[in-house]
């Protein structure tokens, strides 16, 4: 079970030091794991590990393409690949060989994409991905994780890697609001309620967490009380939840680091479109391409701030 | 197995005779690139491969991907002669619900060892596969075929590159240098020059022989177990079509829609081939 400690401070530790030492883990303990990398193994933490042991962490080169239909051979030949890039290379370089020869060709593979939109900050607009959760929803049966904090991430590695079908997780390498406790468990397709509520829904994923938890403390000193689903798990979506939480507050409210179209607040329009016709709103990328900057910068320039979700949730009541 | 030349030869037109079969019972098929690789696939199902037809996921088997996918019918052909499957299976080809696409898919043939059909993807699968088993310690080996054509994508370069910089001599790759693509002539297209030096500049033991000689591509597979610290290229030069002369003549001959009196008379000039050739029956 997740146990919610926010407090609104960061999470004393890095995604980067935690991504490397969860994968290291993994190596370790199951001989069936490999792990590759399209030349970024210093970026998560891992290049130390692949001097000492280069047969199971391998570092591909530079080609996506490549490195993805080799995880696929290699799930093949019965191991349980992990494949790293950046979020743009992971999804928009490699998107065919991830669906044709990981999906369609029945080979279970790993995909993390680190920096997913403005996290990719100071490399700005070509290395900066606000369409590759629409990528992956496109791929049939495809799992799709949008992380929250380290936490929640050493937890669902290891579960993921055992799932089938192509599974993608995007997460940034810096760090994020401390949301859950150590010791904590999540189960994917289980969306987390962090905060009770009855005249609004906000859905949230990833960083855009902490911004919609600061949003409803902000709009509950203002009277209106805000329920949160972190909605880590974008594909398969917990229509339940959406469901149950949309009926009660008859408002929902995405906040997502991503394009407005195909993302998490496309996937909860779908739903609610189908089970409960529902107002719905979005503090999204309003269908742009990235642009360089620090990462609060980016949030204020694309609109991904608490403030932005106040002003929003405004509107939509 | 066998590594009888008549019996191979033999074998090979079969396999021929197989893919035109299938061809006629849907009506139109990928024949040109079929027919190019029907000596090789001879020589590696008849005299080669590790496989057991009647468990095709043993893990210590050697693999074959076919990258060029569209050479489904072929392939069918000999995974039915070998007793995959009952042969008459591949009359299906291509209709509802069949398990013989036109491009080649794991899922769905017995046999076939891995999805193949989007040009290039296969060379990074079978790299993986031919890693994988170099990794679980299996003494397997990898067979992989891409089409000339095929080479004008990217991803089979980064493929070759890193299967060499892994030196993995498990892998061995045939280039079918049958000189034409879909539209044309390769030569006219993106001029190839020479696949050999290619790939022997990318690091690999390197052969180039007559593709539609079944003795010199065995000779070239045998040669490369001799060869070790590097995965193993064999060009084969060969015509799109081999083996029925009308399709060899024909400039567009990469999917065909033969009237079905003119498929029947190639498909009875194989059955009169292999009716003529003496003794060295397919020992499956």
């Amino acid at each position: 079970m997740p146990k919610i400690v926010y407090d609104g401070s960061l999470d004393p530790r890095t995604f980067k030091e935690v991504i490397g030492q969860t994968i290291i883990n993994l190596l370790e303990s199951d001989p069936d794991v490999v792990y590759v990398d399209a030349d970024l193994m210093s970026t998560i933490g891992t290049y130390q590990y692949h001097q000492k042991h280069p047969d199971r962490a391998i570092n591909m080169g530079i080609s996506e393409a490549n490195m993805m239909g080799v995880a696929g051979g290699l799930a093949a030949s019965g191991f349980k690949p992990i494949a790293h890039t950046f979020g743009p290379f992971a999804s928009r370089r490699c998107y065919d060989q991830v669906f044709l020869s990981a999906g369609y060709a029945g080979n279970d593979i790993t995909v993390i994409g680190t920096d997913p939109g403005v996290c990719a900050a100071f490399n700005g607009g070509t290395h900066m991905p606000f369409e590759d959760v629409a990528l992956y929803r496109a791929i049939p049966t495809a799992t799709i994780l949008d992380i929250t904090d380290t936490v929640m991430f050493e937890n669902l590695l290891p579960q993921l890697i055992e799932r089938a079908g192509v599974k993608y997780i995007r997460v940034g390498r810096k760090q994020n609001a401390k949301v859950y406790a150590e010791g904590s468990t999540f189960e994917v397709g289980k969306a987390i309620r962090l905060r009770e509520g009855k005249d609004l829904t906000i859905v949230a994923c990833g960083i855009m967490v902490h911004e919609a938890m600061q949003a409803a403390k902000e709009l509950s000193e203002q009277g209106i009380e805000v329920e949160v689903l972190d909605m880590f798990t974008i594909k398969p979506l917990d229509v339940d939840s959406l469901v149950t939480s949309a009926k009660k507050t008859g408002a929902v409210l995405v906040a997502e680091n991503h394009n407005k179209i195909g993302g998490l607040y496309a996937a909860v329009c779908e739903a609610l479109a189908y089970h409960h016709p529902t107002p719905v709103a979005c503090v999204a990328v309003d269908d742009e391409f990235g642009e360089v900057g620090p990462q609060d910068y980016l949030q204020q320039r694309f609109g991904l701030t608490k403030e932005h979700i106040v002003q929003v949730a405004h509107h939509l009541l | 197995m066998t590594k009888d030349i008549g019996a191979l030869k033999k074998l090979a037109t079969q396999i021929r005779l197989g893919a035109v079969e299938a061809i006629q019972a849907r009506g139109f098929g990928h024949i040109g690139g079929s027919l190019s690789v029907a000596d090789t696939l001879a020589v590696l199902y008849g005299a080669i491969l590790r496989v057991d037809p009647k468990n095709p996921a043993w893990p210590e088997r050697d693999k074959m991907v076919c990258s060029k996918g569209h050479a489904g019918p072929a392939i069918y052909a000999a995974l039915g002669l070998k007793g995959y499957f009952p042969y008459e299976e591949i009359l299906t080809l291509n209709q509802p619900g069949t398990k013989f696409p036109s491009h080649c898919d794991r899922k769905k043939t017995p046999g076939v060892d891995m999805t193949t059909g989007s040009l290039g993807q296969g060379t990074s699968l079978a790299v993986g596969m031919a890693l994988g088993d170099r990794l679980k310690g299996r003494d397997s080996r990898m067979y992989l075929i891409v089409g000339d054509g095929e080479l004008n994508e990217g991803q089979p370069w980064e493929a070759f590159m890193f299967a060499a910089a892994q030196k993995l001599d498990n892998l061995t790759v045939f280039i079918d240098w049958n000189k034409k693509q879909l539209d044309g002539f390769v030569a006219d297209i993106n001029h190839p020059r020479s696949f050999a030096a290619k790939m022997e500049a990318f690091g690999f033991h390197t052969q180039e022989v007559n593709g539609n000689c079944v003795e010199a591509v065995l000779d070239a597979v045998l040669a490369c177990e001799h060869v070790k610290g590097k995965p193993h290229a064999i060009v084969l030069d060969t015509i799109k079509g081999a083996g029925v002369k009308e399709v060899e003549e024909t400039f567009s001959n990469h999917s065909m829609a033969p009237k079905p009196e003119v498929i029947a008379r190639w498909a009875q000039g194989l059955r009169d081939e292999i009716k003529a050739m003496e003794g060295g029956a397919f020992d499956a």
